[in-house]
């Protein structure tokens, strides 16, 4: 039986890791996900794991830290947000690149400047082309799924990439909500032991690992970088169906929400979900075909299913917590109006809001507007605006 | 166990022939020595920020390291090597592996002194059972010769020109030796290529097998960025030690010992001349700019001197 218990996101998140008992943590500290090491180190103090808590000096050494632990044969994690993020942007590179399958726990926050402490996602999206596998939470119950899930698509000797799970900072990494937690023993056996095939400290068969890598061999290397990429895709829908038998727990690479019949679609990310879930509902007690699609995998990102699921509705309007000051939309928009284009379907109208950035406040009211909007296009057939911003004082 | 060359000469090289280093480098060759002072039943795990170390020991698909071996930056190799042995810690307890790995890092004085300082004190702070070894050639020579902070005074580099109006750089040299020393780690000491290599030798198996955090300051002569003659590497590297540019010397919890006092301590001009990045000093007017160059060598000598007790 499954434990029920009341939760904030970080805490379930620390408490994923201590079902999982890596062989070293390195974090350093930093709001949001401040308490994920907090609770964790006293996991550590408690004796009730078997961890190294390595508490560095910055993230560029935390991240510097797991990859010296994950190449060395160990299985590394962390916590981060924003700066934080920023300051491991060299390893991430390099982490994908050497091909260690770390797990790391990104809490969004607003990437400064200015210094803004609550929650976006230009965090993570600035890491999208990173080489990271990224997944995506609604709640924390999601938050928690997800990184029980994460070692087992990493590791994939398929995939061997590592992974981050995303969480909105404060929405649900500080919010309280219900969640049901597995048991110890279930986690220890969902998500197995760490053998890799090759690491620094087997003595028997000694390695090299981050070669200079010139013209006779950079690019192959990153063409099977790009491969595995690919076939994390597969993976994570089969990691996913197994801890769907083991819990009830669904999940995919989206969530559709109410979209069977719908005319106008919201597709967003992380907990602003649940406020478009919400109105929806709303609307459809009106009658309106309204529903949501929910990115839970942005990395690998599933183009041809998105733009498959996309193609029945009229109009669709892309939610993006980031902004990517290219004067053509936020990430997430580009990201699905390129899979649209390269399958070949230009029936859905399909328009861009950025929205909440710094922990603007997202109200129902802001999801209406959207809706509205949507509903008219799916009408008319008109579209005026391509590039908008929700809630921001012009 | 007393040192003995032959023995220790006859050890097999546990960095390879057929890397890629300069003839006349020192690196290399405190790289061999620092590694022949592992027991040879011991595994090591060795770390090397980006540097000439590394990219001309570690190009794929070859590699000269005949033990583990992992770069990851610039910056991050003291960062990198506290991860693999935190990993180490933990592995072992679980029983998923045995034997002793020994964990090493290599950085130059640009990876050390100046951008991995940072990973470089908060490894050591956190108390990682490691070594940390500078090969200190007193400038970034793998991207041109630019000046570091451990660049002497007055030094002609790439981004210090000795020029019409400017001799060269500006500033004395950081002592990063002392910097570690007040980390207050069990093991720090400073050395060089001297000899029959028993002052390096010696040092790298105490730093390798002391617990906990060990640092080791290696003067690593380089012939590009120097400019001398390539079969002087042991000639300019026992200079810097005769004129006490460059004592040798070792802090064993607190306690510092200096292991070499020259009976003729010679004049630092002795070291500067053989060097083509000095030469402008010895221009005729420049005499105040080696003078000023001696005073600062005899003040932190008898700074020294003081700090061992013998002053």
């Amino acid at each position: 039986m499954a434990i029920r218990e009341r939760l904030s996101g970080n805490e379930a998140t620390a408490i994923a890791m201590k079902q999982i008992n890596p062989d070293v943590v390195a974090a350093f500290p930093i709001t949001p996900s401040t308490e994920v090491p907090q609770y964790f180190a006293s996991f550590v103090a408690d004796g009730s794991v078997d961890t190294e808590f390595v508490a560095v000096e910055s993230e560029h050494s935390a991240m510097s830290a797991c990859i010296g632990a994950q190449a060395a044969g160990g299985r590394a994690m962390t916590a981060t947000s924003a700066n934080g993020l920023a300051l491991m942007w060299e390893l991430l590179y390099i982490a994908a690149s050497s091909r260690l399958p770390i797990v790391m726990a990104t809490i969004n926050r607003a990437l400064s400047g200015p210094i803004n402490i609550h929650n976006d996602h230009s965090d993570a999206m600035g890491a999208r082309d990173s080489g990271w596998i990224q997944l995506y939470s609604e709640t924390n119950q999601e938050a928690y799924d997800n990184m029980l899930m994460a070692h087992r698509i990493a590791e994939h000797p398929d995939v061997m990439l590592p992974l981050m799970v995303c969480q909105d900072g404060f929405i649900t990494s500080h919010a309280i909500e219900n969640i049901d937690l597995l048991e110890d023993d279930k986690v220890k056996a969902f998500v197995g032991e760490y053998n890799p095939e090759h690491y620094l400290l087997n003595k028997e068969n000694p390695i090299a690992v981050g070669p200079l890598d010139l013209q006779p061999y950079y690019f192959e290397h990153k063409k099977q970088q790009a491969e595995a990429m690919k076939n994390a895709k597969k993976v994570i829908l089969d990691v996913s169906e197994e801890f769907y038998k083991l819990t009830g727990r669904k999940y995919g690479l989206f969530e559709e929400y109410k979209t069977d019949d719908a005319d106008a679609v919201i597709v967003l990310i992380n907990s602003t979900a649940g406020t478009a879930k919400y109105v929806a509902d709303q609307y459809r007690a009106q009658g309106k075909k309204v529903g949501v699609i929910k990115i839970r995998v942005y990395r690998p990102f599933p183009v041809d299913e998105i733009a498959q699921a996309l193609s029945k509705f009229k109009a669709v309007a892309v939610l993006d917590k980031a902004d990517s000051f290219n004067a053509a939309g936020g990430p997430l928009f580009t990201d699905i109006t390129s899979a649209l284009y390269a399958k070949g379907i230009f029936g859905p109208k399909v328009i861009n809001y950025i929205y909440g950035l710094g922990g603007r406040d997202v109200r129902t009211n802001d999801i209406e507007v959207v809706y509205n909007k949507l509903l008219e296009i799916a009408e008319t057939g008109k579209l005026d605006s391509v590039y908008n911003y929700l809630g921001v004082r012009e | 166990m007393a040192y003995n060359v032959k023995e220790v000469a006859q050890k097999p090289d546990r960095l390879t022939g057929g890397h890629r280093m300069c003839a006349g480098c020192g690196a290399p060759v405190v790289v061999r020595n620092v590694l022949k002072a592992l027991k040879p039943e011991d595994h090591a795990v060795i770390g090397s920020a980006t540097g000439c170390l590394e990219v001309s020991t570690f190009i794929y698909p070859y590699t000269a390291w005949t033990d583990s071996f992992i770069h990851n930056a610039f910056e991050n190799a003291a960062a990198t090597i506290s991860g693999a042995e935190a990993a180490y810690v933990a592995m072992k307890r679980k029983g998923k592996i045995n034997g002793e790995t020994k964990f090493i890092a290599f950085g130059g004085d640009g990876g050390t002194y100046d951008i991995g300082l940072q990973s470089l004190s908060g490894a050591m702070e956190r108390g990682h059972d490691m070594v940390y070894v500078c090969y200190d050639n007193g400038a970034y020579m793998n991207t041109g010769i630019q000046r570091s902070s451990a660049t002497p005074k007055y030094a002609d580099t790439t981004t210090s020109p000795a020029g019409k109006k400017i001799p060269g750089k500006l500033q004395p040299r950081k002592d990063l030796t002392e910097v570690m020393a007040n980390h207050h780690l069990p093991y720090v000491a400073q050395t060089a290529l001297i000899g029959n290599m028993k002052d390096l030798y010696e040092k790298s198996e105490k730093a390798i097998y002391t617990p906990g955090p060990a640092f080791l300051n290696v003067l690593a002569p380089c012939p590009r960025g120097w400019r001398y003659n390539t079969p002087d590497l042991m000639e300019v590297s026992k200079m810097a030690v005769e004129t006490c540019f460059w004592p040798l010397y070792e802090v064993i919890d607190g306690k510092y010992i200096i292991n070499y006092k020259p009976k003729n301590k010679l004049p630092v001009k002795e070291f500067l001349k053989m060097q083509g990045r000095f030469k402008h000093l010895f221009k005729a007017g420049n005499e105040h700019m080696l003078e000023e160059i001696q005073q600062e060598v005899d003040r932190r000598w008898e700074a020294l001197l003081r700090l061992a007790g013998e002053a």
